[in-house]
């Protein structure tokens, strides 16, 4: 059997940002299959120059709102690396506490309201409020879990004021740490119930295979998200001040945004690729998790994204309520509610990564003597994953050829939502060839 | 206005805070659905229709392309309501906005930036500088912030379908800095935006979390008048001073520009 296909321009939504994908077949022949990005640049990269290092991750945090404490804590990695600034160990516990705040709400995010009705077949999680009322109230608790972890960190859900070069302008107090314990605790009964029930949805994930190149953080004493250094799982570890070469930012004819290698035409990053490079790490709950599911590494399934995000929840709790104990134990040393780190400015250049929701977030700022911004970079998640998503694309498509159209759209969709992908994190785009319709067989 | 109105949310140029901020009341959301009929929603949502009459738009206009789409959106909607600093006042986005724009794209895409020059890259255009709506079209009303607070949100969307007149408050964030018994910023040594920034929906949270007010919710209606004078003598500043400096929000707003004509795209 064979057939002309033709998808195109269709918006894929419930991704954030915008993304196309563009498929043209004849006769049963594959032609052209892209994943194209469409969103007007911001220049984030210029805005930051000219103004003053304390200004550098307010602005940068507004490149994605659903990682924007990430955003903001990579952006003072590399200023406090760039300005010599230390930030002490309580500091580096509660910044840990945001970033697992901002994952599990980012995760409960993307795997409830977003890959979930996908799953159920509805198409969009307001009409399974009536169907599934139990399972979403499941979801926004947990959601809600996520922001209540930033609000009490961080100080507001998205945006979050408090974290400021060197260290914080507010810490919690004792109480506030309790509360958010004993709501940790009390989420267990909420994220069993979320794995049971993708447990019994997750015959629908499409099973597909492509065996690719995975880039994270690694650190020896943890599952690593805010500390560590990058690693490959083709040739293990990298170095971060040479993040360039990890990157390679490169031009691709028929996309709008510029692709990243390594060692391959592509690889992965994101909560697959932590969990597949990091896995002895994990908190023994969400082993648990992995092993219902029959996540192992190396798994190189991309829609076992999803389940990974799931297992990195279970970690993130288990692991946030050890970082509280751990502060209750040694004591919150106080501070006062205007803090602010004394800094003496000087002249240099700072990276910083951190793992995102999405995967590994580079930031690189060159600031002059009086602390002023020359030049930035930043390398976001998503466009590490283009490449990826491009080539299993590829791989995929000849092998449903013959199904009907919308049944390919939908499971490519399913594919580029697999990926989380945060388009409007992506800030370079380059040229997009478009391409006609052929459709001549009709 | 029909008794469950149908609304419908639009994103432009913008981190797309404004949109999570409205996933973020969470069991809010859900008594929202109740009274209003959600057509389009594409941060949450697959289906999308162009029959509204309550139009979100969040995110700036920075292209020929979201020119057109806002256009459309007018045109669509009785009622457009602007969400979110990037639509309000360009937020964030306008600061290339006194920049020169050669040196823009040249800090982000290096050599690459001639593809702004090449006919063949469509997407590859953008106006010099990046624009709220009401630049563009009539704007009913906006709710400011980066991000917006999602109480306010909910209370304009409860006064529009009461049918009362949800227009913005306006007075300085001073005073919510008072109500939340703040110490004042220039007490402490520093330069705070909120004197002359509109109040009345954020709690002066930005203080009350122990940074400054950065300005996000745009300046009141006449930073001449309606400026919150008692901090201005006491620490003996202008507001010609607060206007100019250590503005990241206000860069449209300081100078707007209502373009008759589409701006020039460069592309
Ligand atoms: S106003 Fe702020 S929160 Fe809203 S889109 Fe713009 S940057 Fe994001
Ligand atoms: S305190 Fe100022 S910067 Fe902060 S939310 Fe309010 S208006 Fe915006």
């Amino acid at each position: 059997m064979s057939q002309d296909i033709s998808i195109e321009g269709d918006l894929v939504t419930r991704v954030e940002g915008h993304g196309e994908v563009l498929v043209n077949a004849t006769n049963g022949e594959l032609e052209e299959c892209e994943w194209q990005v469409v969103e007007s640049p911001r220049f984030f990269e210029s805005m930051v120059v000219g103004r003053s290092w304390d200004e550098t991750h307010h602005i940068v945090s507004r490149i994605c709102a659903i990682c924007s404490a990430t955003h903001t804590m990579t952006a003072l990695k590399a200023i406090e690396d760039g300005l010599n600034i230390d930030v002490s160990r309580q500091d580096r516990k509660l910044r840990k506490l945001v970033l697992a705040g901002e994952t599990i709400q980012s995760h409960v995010l993307h795997l409830g309201y977003l890959a979930l009705p996908d799953l159920a077949g509805k198409k969009s999680v307001i009409p399974m409020a009536d169907t599934h009322e139990e399972e979403v109230k499941t979801v926004i608790r947990l959601h809600e879990l996520g922001n209540d972890m930033l609000r009490t960190f961080e100080g507001r859900a998205s945006h979050g004021q408090r974290t400021i070069p060197g260290g914080f302008t507010q810490i919690p107090d004792e109480s506030e740490l309790k509360e958010i314990e004993t709501a940790l605790e009390n989420s267990w009964d909420d994220v069993e119930a979320v794995v049971d029930l993708i447990l019994s949805l997750a015959e629908q994930l499409p099973d597909f295979t492509r065996e690719t190149e995975f880039i994270s953080l690694t650190h020896p004493d943890e599952y690593a998200l805010y500390d560590g250094v990058p690693y490959s799982s083709d040739t293990g570890e990298l170095d971060l001040d040479n993040y360039e070469d990890i990157v390679n930012e490169h031009v691709v004819e028929q996309s709008t945004a510029k692709f990243t290698k390594h060692n391959r035409k592509s690889y992965m990053v994101g909560a697959l690729a932590r969990v597949n490079n990091n896995y002895d790490q994990l908190s023994p709950k969400a082993k648990e998790v992995a092993e219902s599911f029959g996540l192992e590494p190396v798994c190189h399934q991309p829609f076992m994204n999803n389940v990974a995000q799931l297992v990195e929840t279970a970690h993130l709790i288990e692991n946030s309520l050890d970082l509280i104990d751990e502060l209750l134990e040694a004591g919150l040393e106080e501070q006062s509610d205007y803090h602010k780190p004394d800094v003496d400015v000087t002249a240099g250049r700072g990276i910083g990564a951190t793992e995102a929701p999405r995967g590994i977030l580079f930031h690189d700022y060159t600031f002059d003597e009086d602390g002023i911004a020359e030049r930035g970079n930043c390398v976001i998640p998503t466009n590490q994953n283009h490449a990826n998503i491009q080539h299993d694309m590829e791989k995929m498509v000849p092998t449903m050829i013959d199904q009907p159209q919308d049944q390919i759209q939908h499971t490519l969709e399913m594919l580029v939502r697999a990926y989380d992908p945060c388009i409007s994190c992506s800030t370079h785009y380059l040229d997009i060839e478009f391409v006609e319709n052929e459709n001549e067989g009709e | 206005m029909s008794a469950k109105p149908k609304v419908a949310f639009f994103d432009f140029a913008g981190c797309e805070g404004d949109q999570l901020e409205i996933i973020n009341l969470e069991d809010r959301l859900l008594d929202l659905v109740e009274v209003v009929d959600i057509v389009s929603f594409r941060e949450a949502m697959s289906e999308h229709s162009d029959d509204y009459e309550i139009a979100f738009v969040e995110g700036s206009i920075t292209t020929q392309h979201d020119l057109e789409r806002l256009e459309k959106v007018r045109s669509n909607a009785d009622i457009l309501i602007a969400i979110g600093a990037c639509a309000t006042i360009a937020g964030v986005n306008a600061i290339r906005n006194d920049q020169d724009f050669e040196k823009v794209k040249e800090r982000v895409y290096g050599e690459d930036a001639e593809l702004f020059d090449d006919p063949d890259a469509e997407l590859f255009e953008a106006f010099e500088k990046a624009y709220p709506a009401q630049a563009f079209v009539d704007v009913e009303y906006q709710v400011p912030g980066c991000p917006i607070d999602g109480d306010e949100f909910i209370q304009m969307i409860t006064l529009l379908l009461e049918g009362g007149d949800p227009s913005l408050p306006n007075h300085a964030v001073c005073v919510d800095c008072k109500i939340e018994e703040n110490t004042c910023t220039f007490e402490r040594g520093e330069t705070c935006l909120g004197p002359i920034t509109r109040g009345g929906g954020c709690d002066a949270t930005c203080v009350t979390q122990g940074a400054r007010c950065w300005g996000c919710r745009g300046m009141v209606d006449n930073p001449d008048d309606d400026v919150y004078e008692e901090v201005l003598q006491e620490y003996d500043v202008t507001t010609e001073q607060l206007v100019n400096e250590f503005t990241l929000y206000w860069s449209w707003e300081r100078n707007p520009e209502y373009p008759a004509e589409p701006p020039e795209v460069q592309q």
